[in-house]
């Protein structure tokens, strides 16, 4: 397992996208430290980037990546290693550099600029949302054999997590507002991940508006020891489903 | 009157005459644990009218000291008066009295009598000075007074653990006129400071911190200024209620935090003046309700959850030349009627150009956004704070209000920070400006 994931590493290297991934996010995050004036604008900004552009990336990145390299995956379904295994080293891999990426794109600038449990949040939620991203991207693979049908079905995965999923909620929020909504909120937020990185962060940074009767009840579920791990193993989970759900299609079906 | 030297010489002997008679008729006595006075109770109940009491350095285990004839009370190397929570400790029924230096503590919660350190009770011209009070019910408490100068004076609680109903307030006045009270501490009391129908007073140079209520409470209290003191870390910020006529100047606003805090709450308040205060990091910078005629001026709203939260019932209030930077919402209101003016201020968050360099915004700014506007209607909402989706949602209706209040708008919002300290090279250009307009029609 071990070779095979070096292998698709070597592969993804070479390509020299994830090279270019990772020269883009350092100079942004730079730049928008550099910019903001105040390492918490930066963190914002950042946040910002690492809940759009980090899904968009990943997921867009795994799905070609694993179409590129059907071929790479019949062959060696063709030798003695079982299919589970296969699978699972062509997600880490990807998994893996996309997240070394971030790491170095974002990470560091982070620790250069503003370093504290903010940046670690934020660097944290952008590694789970990676590995969270790459999984879906790998469903949307297994489902279809055709390409373009799985960037499509991956994209709009991604659209609708990063975007329609909030009007959706605020469309929920505004028809039912005269009904006490605190906790179908806080439901509806552990039902995309993205929500949920965010909230990890915010709560660290844009406390003060946060604080009316909601955000302290918010704070007080996500400012804990406790509310920090259950996001955190949330997110875990959300990596988890998509894949598991993925590697048992993937060794069933007629490939 | 032909002879001056005679008139000088009789002056002179008056004036002998007048300060020896003030010798022979005030006298001081001394009281400490060697003295022949060795309680404050007995010092005073024995001095006449226009003495002056004495109070060395050491502890005095006393209370229900009464002064009711005038009289200097006057600490001298920190005497301290511990009352072991046996009731009040010093009360006032007569006018000219001077409290000066001394450390008055323990006094318990008391719900029938409201025992406080201090209480002035129909008297006049009482002055009340340096005076350290600490964990007592209610500290300094005045009520049907008027003239008493409340100065430099420590006051400190313990809240920790305490409900609201068990805590008195640091200063507590109750139809007192004419009051001045300056430079002094409060801390850890329900109220620091509160007021109820007082008139014509003055409240300055106060740090209130850390009161489990309100910083500052005043109700019906008609015609107070309010200027330079500093409110911060109170449970819910200052209070303002039911008055008109009140000018708060130079105060500064900070970190009041929590489910229900306010930097400053405005409630019936009509004709009155805030300008120059600062507010920072509070949840809600100023919270205005049923307030009208109201000149907001040249105020800093920095890092607040909510800047202003201006309900319709708020009329005619004027909002000019203010600062709004880093505050997670400028304005929120509740409805969609607007008769509030807002004018020349800067907003951080203004995105408008100024092709004419003249300082001033040619677009106008709507500081309402529509998610300021869901958050009121809908509170679980905060929760998206930030969402790509609401950031879309709140641009298009910029572009296109149609749920925003229209008339909530500031016609020439400026382009830059304005330095409150050096702003008249800009109110000048300001009226340039709009005489400039003037003429054009």
């Amino acid at each position: 397992m071990n070779k095979i994931i070096k292998y698709v590493l070597l592969d993804i290297v070479k390509s020299r996208i994830i090279i270019a991934y990772t020269v883009f996010l350092l100079l942004l995050s730079i730049g928008l430290f550099n910019l903001g004036g105040s390492p918490d604008k930066g963190i914002l900004s950042l946040l910002n980037l690492v809940l759009l552009t980090v899904p968009l990336i990943s997921i867009v990145f795994a799905t070609t990546h694993f179409y590129n390299s059907y071929e790479f995956i019949e062959l060696l379904v063709a030798q003695p290693i079982n299919r589970t295994k296969i699978f699972m080293s062509e997600y880490l891999g990807v998994a893996f550099s996309l997240s070394a990426a971030f790491i170095v794109g974002v990470g560091i600038p982070v620790i250069i600029f503003s370093p504290g449990l903010t940046g670690l949040y934020l660097v944290l939620t952008g590694v789970f949302i990676t590995f969270i991203f790459v999984a879906m991207a790998f469903l949307a693979s297994v489902i279809t054999r055709d390409k373009a049908k799985g960037i499509g079905i991956a994209l709009l995965l991604w659209f609708y997590f990063a975007l329609i999923y909030d009007g959706i909620v605020l469309f929920i929020l505004y028809a039912f507002g005269d009904y006490p909504l605190e906790y179908a909120t806080l439901a509806m937020t552990a039902l995309n991940p993205i929500d949920l990185g965010r909230i990890i962060v915010l709560l660290n940074l844009d406390v003060s508006a946060l604080m009316g009767y909601t955000g302290a009840l918010y704070k007080s579920i996500f400012g804990s020891v406790w509310g920090i791990a259950t996001a955190f193993g949330l997110l875990m989970l959300w990596a988890l489903i998509p894949v598991l759900s993925s590697r048992r299609i993937f060794s069933k079906r007629d490939l | 009157m032909k002879n001056p030297n005679k008139q000088i010489f009789l002056l002179a002997h008056i004036l002998a005459l007048l300060l020896m008679g003030h010798t022979a008729f005030s006298a001081t006595l001394k009281v400490c644990k060697t003295c022949t006075y060795t309680s404050v109770k007995q010092a005073v109940q024995k001095a006449k009218p226009g003495d002056t009491v004495l109070i060395d350095g050491g502890t005095y285990q006393e209370s229900g000291i009464e002064i009711n004839k005038p009289l200097r009370l006057i600490g001298q190397n920190n005497p301290v008066i511990d009352s072991n929570y046996k009731g009040q400790i010093i009360t006032i029924t007569v006018d000219d009295v001077t409290v000066d230096g001394l450390t008055l503590k323990n006094i318990a919660t008391s719900y029938i009598r409201d025992d406080a350190a201090i209480r002035v009770f129909r008297a006049s011209n009482v002055h009340i000075l340096n005076n350290t009070i600490l964990n007592t019910y209610y500290g300094i408490y005045l009520q049907n007074s008027e003239k008493i100068t409340i100065k430099d004076n420590v006051v400190k609680g313990e809240n920790t653990g305490k409900t609201e109903s068990a805590l008195g307030n640091a200063i507590h006045l109750y139809y007192t006129d004419e009051v001045e009270i300056s430079g002094n501490n409060v801390q850890g009391h329900r109220d620091g400071i509160y007021l109820e129908v007082v008139k014509n007073s003055k409240v300055h140079r106060n740090s209130s911190l850390n009161n489990q209520r309100y910083g500052l409470h005043f109700m019906f209290s008609n015609g107070n200024t309010y200027t330079n003191n500093i409110f911060r870390h109170n449970g819910a910020g200052v209070a303002v209620m039911y008055t008109d006529d009140v000018l708060m100047e130079h105060n500064t606003f900070e970190d009041n935090w929590g489910a229900a805090a306010y930097g400053l709450l405005l409630k019936d308040i009509r004709d009155s003046v805030i300008r120059n205060n600062i507010f920072k990091r509070n949840t809600t910078a100023i919270y205005m309700e049923s307030s009208s005629r109201l000149d907001i001026k040249n105020n800093d709203f920095e890092r607040n959850g909510w800047a202003i939260k201006l309900m319709t019932t708020c009329v005619d209030d004027t909002f000019r030349l203010n600062n709004f930077t880093g505050n997670s919402f400028d304005v929120s209101t509740n409805g969609t009627s607007q008769l509030n003016h807002f004018e020349n201020n800067y907003w951080e968050k203004y995105t408008g150009y100024d092709l004419d360099k003249n300082g001033v915004g040619d677009v106008p700014y709507r500081p309402v956004s529509l998610y300021a506007m869901l958050v009121e209607r809908v509170p679980p909402s905060v929760m998206l704070m930030r969402s790509f989706m609401v950031d879309l949602l709140d641009n298009m209706e910029k572009v296109l209000p149609s749920i925003i209040p229209e008339n909530l708008v500031d016609e020439k919002p400026l382009m830059k920070r304005i330095k409150h300290d050096n702003d008249k090279e800009l109110a000048q250009v300001l009226r340039q400006t709009t005489s400039a307009a003037g003429r054009e029609r």
